[in-house]
């Protein structure tokens, strides 16, 4: 029976290591997303450290004292001593994933100084995006067809992951977000960005980003929204400040040459 | 009915076995105040729901075995994923852990029943029909509830199906059941003992059921003022969860979670219970630190009040509220740590046999700590920006409750059910059962970890390309988990209606202690109708040695 759980398990682990893209949270390219993915590893390298302890004790102990290769039992049943030890290192450790996690807060609260404000609204099931400062607006929707959906056409690479106007924003600048939403609770998140910010009717919350490297993130709905809570993806194309000017006049002239 | 209960006490002047036994057929089950047979209705009712739920979460993850629709359109997928679980919470779980207090709270304290057997009757009788009109939602026209267990408004109020408010009538039932009974387990508790069972004498399993109850005291009636706001807000004008009319969505929140997370206690500290009674028995040696983790369980249940805005962090909630919201939960694991600590110290210089009781005890002691490090990751807020709604998330509450609830019910079934049934099970289709179930277990929820880390939001129906490959894993995962607990109705189905097994002794294990064990199996209808005197109930009390 041994035999056959190691089995199991040693294939287990040699699928999920040949599975490879996406074990991880991503270390994304914003100062906030690295400082989230530092937390999140210092935090999960200190769980293997007490998952090792408390394992150790407890593998040493059902190989070592087992009745049919004749242990014992040893009949004690307190011990203060040992009691205050694990009492006070657990809250020892804690205080210092508290200290870094604190810092990482206040970061993640400080919205001032931003040079660009996007105001991003949820709807039951597409996004808006609002350049408040240059009067851009617009619908951001699903581009996957339904065809692939209901599996009658080939599935695209970004399938469900793709729109048709995504989000544009210059590297470098920090962007302000105020999300809210229209209907239902929605949540705007993308992971490379370190944002997730939920969406809620009547209020808005204020989260930010400042993108490092040009490129194109992808991400999610955040909160079930209903019946295409899955079929409304959020999709940030990062571009240079300049070729971001461009986009904002382009767009512009187009709005008005739609007007006209 | 009434003359059997004056004979319970007046039994000089009766025949015991003219007037204990039980009534015969569906009277018997109907009109019960027996404490064994309700206990035994709960056990019931929550192993067929667990089938109805588990078929759910099967449905779920076929769905999910590949990107694209496969079975279900997504009106039904998150039908399925409510469902799936409310019931497991609502159905399985806490019937499940007060059938156990039932069956074992009386025998445990010495007493010779509850403290209120009508009251008992009627606790259990109204979950059927809740679950009933529950169910009967999804013969309505429209869809059936939709929202997740969770029901946010406005999804669960403006825009919700109409079949909505016999949801909100059902949770109002089983909220009035849930509080019925635990009053009851308080008040016998309180006031039912053996005389000689003080408080520093009671079983682990009935300190932790104690605190359960207060718990349950606590927050069912915020629950049901909760779907109460809803009701008035769909029905009667109101705008508790509505801005538009000045209200709040996030109040919702506030008002469900100040239920929610004390609930999850709920569902794990009778289970913490039944680890304490049976790694102490298979390691042959009392429980380490009896007094500790009498308090560590208080201090679970008091702390676990104050911390409902950790399931809040990204709704905009003001800094100062997060830090303390997650210092308050990074401070739970103190005391739960001491918990894991105690029953490894327990375990440790033992003499260890491994029945099946026992594997399921370390399967929990395991995977809960797993479970309650990947909780720890996630009461840090920045981390939780990054894992909340996210597969993380589910991975971290399977881990917690499938292992904290679900195994500890399974162990406590097979450490009991020979007192119950008077008949051992199969010692080898058990320790089937427990691999299947651990390797099913593990290999549905490990990989949900890497998906929620990699960015798959919860209750979606269908997913992008990169996250094809761990899905089809823990889709398999789950249906080796399913199918395995046909292996557990086979044994428990057996042992109850068989004479194959073997007949069990009334001390069953060898290490066992507690009054539950002093009475024969299996245990007669009624017991304890004298108090056991103060040197049963020292012997049976390990921790005083």
């Amino acid at each position: 029976m041994r035999r056959i759980f190691l089995f199991v398990l040693t294939s287990f682990f040699a699928i999920a290591a040949l599975a490879t893209p996406g074990i991880n949270m991503p270390v994304g390219v914003t100062p906030v997303s690295q400082e989230i993915y530092r937390l999140h590893m210092a935090a999960f390298y200190v769980c293997c450290v007490i998952g090792a302890g408390v394992f150790g004790v407890l593998i040493y102990s059902l190989i070592a004292f087992r009745k049919s290769k004749g242990a014992k039992a040893v009949h004690f049943h307190e011990h203060l001593g040992l009691e205050i030890v694990w009492t006070t290192i657990p809250f020892l450790i804690l205080v210092a994933l508290a200290i870094p996690a604190t810092i990482v807060l206040s970061h993640i609260h400080n919205t001032d100084q931003s040079g660009l404000t996007v105001k991003i609204t949820g709807y039951q099931w597409r996004w808006k995006y609002e350049y408040l400062d240059q009067n851009i607006s617009f619908f951001s929707d699903l581009s996957t067809t339904q065809d692939q959906i209901n599996n009658k056409a080939a599935k695209s690479p970004w399938f469900l992951l793709e729109v048709d106007h995504p989000l544009v924003v210059p590297v470098h600048t920090k962007v302000r977000l105020l999300v809210t939403a229209d209907d239902v609770i929605h949540a705007w998140w993308v992971p490379e960005l370190g944002v997730k910010q939920d969406a809620i009717p009547g209020f808005v919350n204020e989260n930010w980003m400042m993108i490092e490297k040009t490129g194109t993130y992808r991400g999610q709905c955040g909160e079930l929204c209903g019946l295409n809570h899955a079929f409304m993806p959020i999709v940030v194309e990062a571009v240079s400040p300049s070729d971001f000017a461009k986009w904002v006049t382009a767009h512009q002239a187009r709005v008005k040459g739609d007007h006209s | 009915m009434t003359d059997q209960h004056i004979a319970t006490q007046d039994n000089d002047h009766h025949d015991h076995d003219s007037h204990h036994g039980p009534a015969k057929g569906w009277r018997r089950w109907l009109f019960t105040t027996n404490h064994k047979d309700i206990g035994t209705l709960y056990l019931t009712l929550s192993f067929i729901l667990m089938f109805v739920a588990g078929t759910m979460a099967l449905l779920v993850r076929t769905e999910l075995f590949e990107p694209g629709k496969v079975l279900l359109n997504p009106e039904f997928f998150n039908q399925m994923t409510t469902f799936h679980g409310l019931i497991m919470v609502f159905g399985v779980i806490m019937p499940a852990m007060a059938g156990l207090a039932n069956w074992m709270i009386p025998m445990m304290i010495g007493a010779q029943d509850m403290a209120l057997p009508r009251l008992n009757n009627w606790s259990f009788w109204l979950l059927p029909f809740a679950f009933t009109m529950l169910m009967s939602t999804f013969l309505m026209s429209g869809n059936a509830p939709d929202f997740g267990w969770t029901f946010y408004a406005p999804l669960s109020t403006t825009y919700a199906p109409k079949s909505t408010d016999f949801f909100i009538f059902s949770v109002h039932l089983m909220g009035l059941s849930s509080i019925l009974a635990a009053l009851n387990i308080v008040v016998t508790i309180f006031n039912m003992r053996a005389p000689a069972m003080t408080w520093m004498k009671l079983p682990m399993f009935v300190w932790s059921w104690l605190v359960t109850a207060f718990l349950l005291l606590a927050v069912m009636p915020v629950l049901a003022g909760c779907v109460t706001m809803m009701l008035m807000d769909r029905h009667f004008g109101t705008s508790f969860f509505n801005a538009a009319g000045g209200g709040d969505p996030v109040l919702f929140q506030h008002v469900f979670w100040f239920f929610g997370h004390p609930e999850v206690y709920i569902l794990i500290l009778p289970g913490f219970g039944v680890i304490s009674s049976i790694i102490p028995t298979f390691s042959r040696k009392p429980l380490f630190g009896y007094h500790a983790m009498v308090y560590a369980t208080v201090i679970i249940a008091l702390l676990g009040l104050v911390v409902w805005v950790h399931h809040m962090f990204t709704t905009g909630a003001p800094m100062d509220a997060q830090l303390f919201f997650m210092y308050a939960t990074m401070l739970i694991s103190v005391p739960t740590g001491i918990k894991v600590f105690n029953w490894t110290a327990t375990i440790f210089k033992g003499s260890l046999s491994f029945e099946t009781p026992m594997l399921f005890a370390l399967g929990f002691l395991v995977m809960f700590t797993i479970g309650g490090l990947s909780g720890l990751m996630i009461s840090l807020v920045p981390s939780d920006y990054q894992y909340r709604d996210s597969y993380f998330i589910v991975a971290h509450f399977h881990y917690v409750l499938v292992s904290g609830s679900l195994f500890t019910i399974i162990a406590a079934v097979y450490y009991w059910l020979p007192k119950w049934t008077g008949r051992m099970y199969s010692e080898r289709l058990g320790q089937w059962h427990f691999w299947l179930t651990t390797i099913g277990m593990n290999v549905t929820f490990m990989p949900m970890h890497f998906l929620g880390l990699a960015g798959m939001p919860r209750r979606i129906p269908d997913y992008a390309l990169q996250f094809t490959d761990f899905n089809q894993i823990c889709t398999v995962g789950a249906f080796i988990f399913g199918f395995a607990q046909l292996i557990f109705l086979y044994i428990v189905v057996m042992s109850c209606f068989s004479k194959r097994f073997p007949a069990a002794t009334s001390q069953v294990w060898e290490g066992a202690h507690g009054l539950e064990w002093t009475i024969p199996s299996p245990a007669p209808y009624h017991t304890f109708e004298t108090p056991p005197d103060l040197a049963t109930v020292n012997a049976a009390a390990p921790q005083l040695e």
